[in-house]
């Protein structure tokens, strides 16, 4: 490795002691997460030459759950995120800094770095009453997403309360709560739902920009596609089940104790899209279907609204191996939603990256 | 849950409640060190003094408090390596703008070398240990497997898509290596880092008032004096006796919290008739400063029988001690003995975060208990994990109300539920930090956070490191500002604490 290397991100892994080898496998697994065919070799090149990449994390009104999603990352892992391929500049939860201290740190990326840093949002932002009910420092949210987000080159909004308004805007949404797409427009945007947002998800939207210098391509919701362009219910491990017509009836009955479909159970996979079933959670560990509980459908939009009662069956599909009603439900709840998100001016960002694909041709 | 749970009357299958002390029980060990290592150790540990230590004195000190493997004189000259290319890099990330050379860090380099490594392997021991929860519960966060009734993991030794034995192999595995890393590394680690740090054993008492609504039963929950962590309340710092807890005298005001009673600003209401109506009266945005002589907070403030009450693992940890558990009073009695202070240091900064420690050890010893009793209800063919006879909204009573008691890893939680023709009519929550930073009530009496700040010693009043040491020990779930004034009260500075 060449003078050339230094100080990019594969020259600070290997000075960690990453070896090529598993350089390699975690250029492999971003691969496979995006979906590129051979893409791990142009991964790999690009994390050679590139330095590292300023990013903020804000958070409103959230749990810090996608905060904990994200300490869940293992390839690469956490440790490797924030002292090799990113830098981490603000993270309330987990910066050393408080106060004055901590505020400068952010200060000084939006002054500094305009238009070159990343930015996470976790948490909706409420706008009623002047933005009251969300402060950080005496700052509205929404004044802080404006600036923030209205400076940087890209916002990743993580989770379903950053993406739609999430809990806090569900019925009757008493603080006005929102997403960013609705709290600040005119901004390049990548949306990752998910109740919290799978930290794969995270790394690989990062590891795509890192890699290919834009953003992943995404759908009329603002998502990505590597991430929400599959049905859960297409990719369901259970899925020969639904189509055979065996279901679990009752928790803990003799189809729940043999893996049969948790549809009548109240599984929202045949509306839901979202890449679980195929790279699932905690290092590949398991998801909720492979865990005996349904779907609650947290990648759709507002979710606590339109998903719930949870453990109530989706409504006309019939139960046994009807195959195209279920499709047709996915699909038509696909259609409304992106006709909702159209009058949103959501698209405008799948134009945007379209074209830049096109460009980069 | 619990709350429903309660008011229909329903007793979980003991493999539901195994599965509930798992996933809770892994959740304390691995919260718990997450909090040591990366939200309150850097109040304690200055990083950048670990570039001057000698990696041959580090692997020395290591060597005597502990047989954890990586402690060779190389394996901290990588770590130190690792530490000054970062450093040399430029892009101090996290890192910047930290206290660093701060007066208040008492470590020798030595120690603060090898707390930033294990502050480094710590943070890839936690992913791994923590996918029990993935294994029992979907994910990790927000577990997606409780029910009211019991849980959503079937079991079955002869699927592939259920608990089976590989599942108790693996969360075998996990369990030991949590409790290797807790065994060898964070507790020694704690007892290391607090022998520097004595002096703060007189600082950050706080109330005196302990609430614990204990943990992990052994049976049905119902028997509350079964609970391996003991229920139970201690006030005015008396380990001589333990009184009983009776949610009817947990009552909530809101004289200084942005909410409205209808009777008035000196109200205060027991959950079952809690009332949440906001009303913020507090600064437009943006805003320097809160007048904390009228409402100025959105945490209500509850009160044991108008007692302000601390709650975590250090009123667990002093309930069970006070209540004779064996382990609890074991370790402690350790502790104790290690850094040579009695039973009253445990009032304290250093108490609370040395009671986070020792219940992070005695969780841990535990994990492998229950995954054996899981597996031996398995064994002799139980493999019930609901109760089935509630589940219609259809069987429930016209009107029925409960509560649901847990001790979540940053102390005691309680939700209210009333049930009318099948639909939730009230709902509350008083969780943890609701307790510790609860505004002041219509006595004037302070909560936890506020009194422990009292006579807190601040070297240098713009870089108040001592404050967030404090503040950090309760484990807050929320960020808070606390304003440094001077005997005037001029304001000195606002810090923000994370």
């Amino acid at each position: 490795m060449g003078k050339a290397n230094e100080g990019t991100i594969y020259d600070s892994l290997r000075k960690r002691g990453v070896s090529r080898r598993d350089f390699m496998k975690f250029c492999s697994l971003m691969a496979a997460t995006l979906a590129l065919p051979s893409g791990a070799g142009r991964i790999a090149e690009a994390l050679e030459k590139a330095k590292k990449p300023s990013l903020v994390w804000l958070e409103f009104q959230d749990c810090a759950g996608n905060t904990e999603s994200f300490l869940r990352a293992s390839d690469p892992t956490v440790v490797q995120i924030v002292l090799d391929i990113l830098s981490v500049d603000y993270h309330e939860t987990i910066m050393a800094p408080a106060g004055k201290q901590a505020e400068k740190s952010l200060d000084d990326v939006v002054k500094n770095q305009k238009g070159k840093y990343l930015v996470v949002v976790e948490g909706s932002i409420p706008l009623k009453d002047g933005g009251v009910y969300c402060t950080v420092g005496g700052k509205a949210a929404i004044d802080t997403v404006k600036e923030v987000c209205g400076g940087a080159l890209a916002t990743i909004a993580i989770g379903a309360c950053a993406w739609d308004g999430g809990i806090p805007a569900a019925n009757p949404n008493p603080t006005g709560a929102v997403g960013v797409k609705d709290a600040v427009k005119g901004i390049t945007l990548i949306n990752l739902p998910g109740c919290p947002a799978n930290v794969v998800n995270l790394t690989a939207t990062v590891v795509h920009y890192l890699t290919f210098g834009s953003l992943p391509l995404t759908d009329s919701m603002g998502r990505p596609l590597f991430a929400y362009g599959t049905r859960i219910h297409d990719g369901c491990e259970r899925r020969a089940h639904y189509d055979a017509g065996r279901f679990v009836r009752q928790w803990g009955d003799y189809g729940h104790q043999n893996g049969w479909c948790l549809y009548e159970m109240g599984c929202k996979g045949p509306e839901t899209y979202k890449n679980c079933p195929a790279v699932r959670w905690n290092q590949g560990t398991s998801w909720p279907v492979e865990a005996g509980h349904g779907c609650i459908g947290c990648a759709a939009p507002r979710f606590w609204d339109t998903m719930s009662p949870f453990y109530r069956r989706l409504p006309k599909v019939p139960g046994f191996g009807v195959e195209t009603t279920a499709d047709d439900v996915g699909i038509g709840v696909a259609a409304a939603t992106a006709a909702a998100v159209a009058a949103h001016g959501i698209i405008r960002a799948v134009k945007h990256k379209t074209e830049e694909e096109r460009e980069e041709k | 849950m619990r709350a429903v749970e309660n008011a229909l009357g329903i007793t979980i299958p003991d493999n539901a409640r195994l599965i509930r002390n798992l996933i809770t029980g892994i959740q304390y060990v691995q919260d718990h060190t997450i909090h040591f290592y990366h939200l309150h150790g850097l109040d304690w540990v200055d990083i950048v003094s670990a570039l001057k230590a000698d990696p041959a004195k580090t692997s020395a000190l290591a060597q005597s408090i502990s047989d954890w493997h990586n402690s060779s004189t190389v394996y901290f000259k990588g770590v130190q390596d690792k530490l000054k290319s970062f450093v040399a890099g430029g892009q101090l990330g996290l890192y910047a703008n930290g206290y660093w050379g701060h007066p208040a860090y008492k470590l020798p380099p030595e120690a603060n070398l090898m707390a930033v490594a294990h502050y480094l392997e710590a943070l890839d021991w936690q992913k791994d240990v923590i996918r029990m929860h993935a294994i029992l519960g979907s994910k990790n966060p927000h577990a997606q497997t409780y029910l009211v009734g019991g849980m959503a993991a079937a079991l079955n030794p002869n699927n592939e898509m259920t608990i089976n034995a590989h599942s108790i192999a693996k969360m075998q595995q996990m369990a030991n290596t949590a409790k290797e890393f807790v065994e060898k590394v964070y507790v020694p680690d704690l007892l290391a880092i607090a022998s520097f740090y004595k002096e703060w054993a007189g600082y950050g008492a706080g109330v005196g008032n302990f609430l614990a609504y204990g943990e992990f039963p052994k049976d049905d929950i119902s028997n509350t004096d079964n609970l391996f962590l003991p229920r139970g309340i201690i006030l005015g710092k008396n380990l001589g006796k333990v009184y009983p807890v009776d949610q009817a005298k947990i009552t909530e005001y809101v004289t200084h919290s942005w909410y409205e009673y209808k009777e008035g600003n000196n109200a205060s209401k027991n959950p079952f008739e809690g009332v949440t109506d906001y009303k913020y009266t507090g600064p437009k945005p943006p805003f320097e400063f809160l007048d904390t002589e009228k409402k100025y907070s959105w945490v209500k403030s509850p009160r044991y029988d108008n007692h302000p009450m601390e709650v975590g693992p250090l009123a667990r940890m002093l309930v069970a001690y006070a209540s004779g558990h064996p382990r609890v009073k074991e370790v402690v009695g350790m502790v104790l003995k290690k850094l040579a202070v009695g039973p009253e240091a445990l009032f304290s900064t250093l108490g609370r975060t040395a009671a986070r420690g020792i219940e992070t050890l005695v969780v841990a010893e535990m994990l492998p208990v229950w995954i054996g009793q899981l597996a031996g209800n398995m064994k002799k063919g139980d493999l019930r994990i609901h109760d089935n006879s509630k589940w219609e909204p259809s069987s429930w009573p016209k009107e029925a109300k409960g509560y649901g008691f847990h001790e979540a890893p940053r102390g005691a939680l309680c939700h209210w539920v009333r049930i009318k023709d099948g639909k939730v009519e009230n709902y509350q929550c008083v969780v943890p930090s609701t307790w510790n930073a609860s505004p002041r009530d219509a006595k004037d009496q302070r909560g936890p956070y506020e009194q422990a700040l009292l006579g807190t010693p601040v070297a240098i009043p713009d870089q108040p490191l001592e404050i967030l040491r404090t503040v950090h020990s309760f484990d807050p779930c929320m960020a808070c500002a606390v304003h440094i004034t001077d005997a005037n009260r001029r304001e000195l500075l606002k810090i923000k604490i994370v």
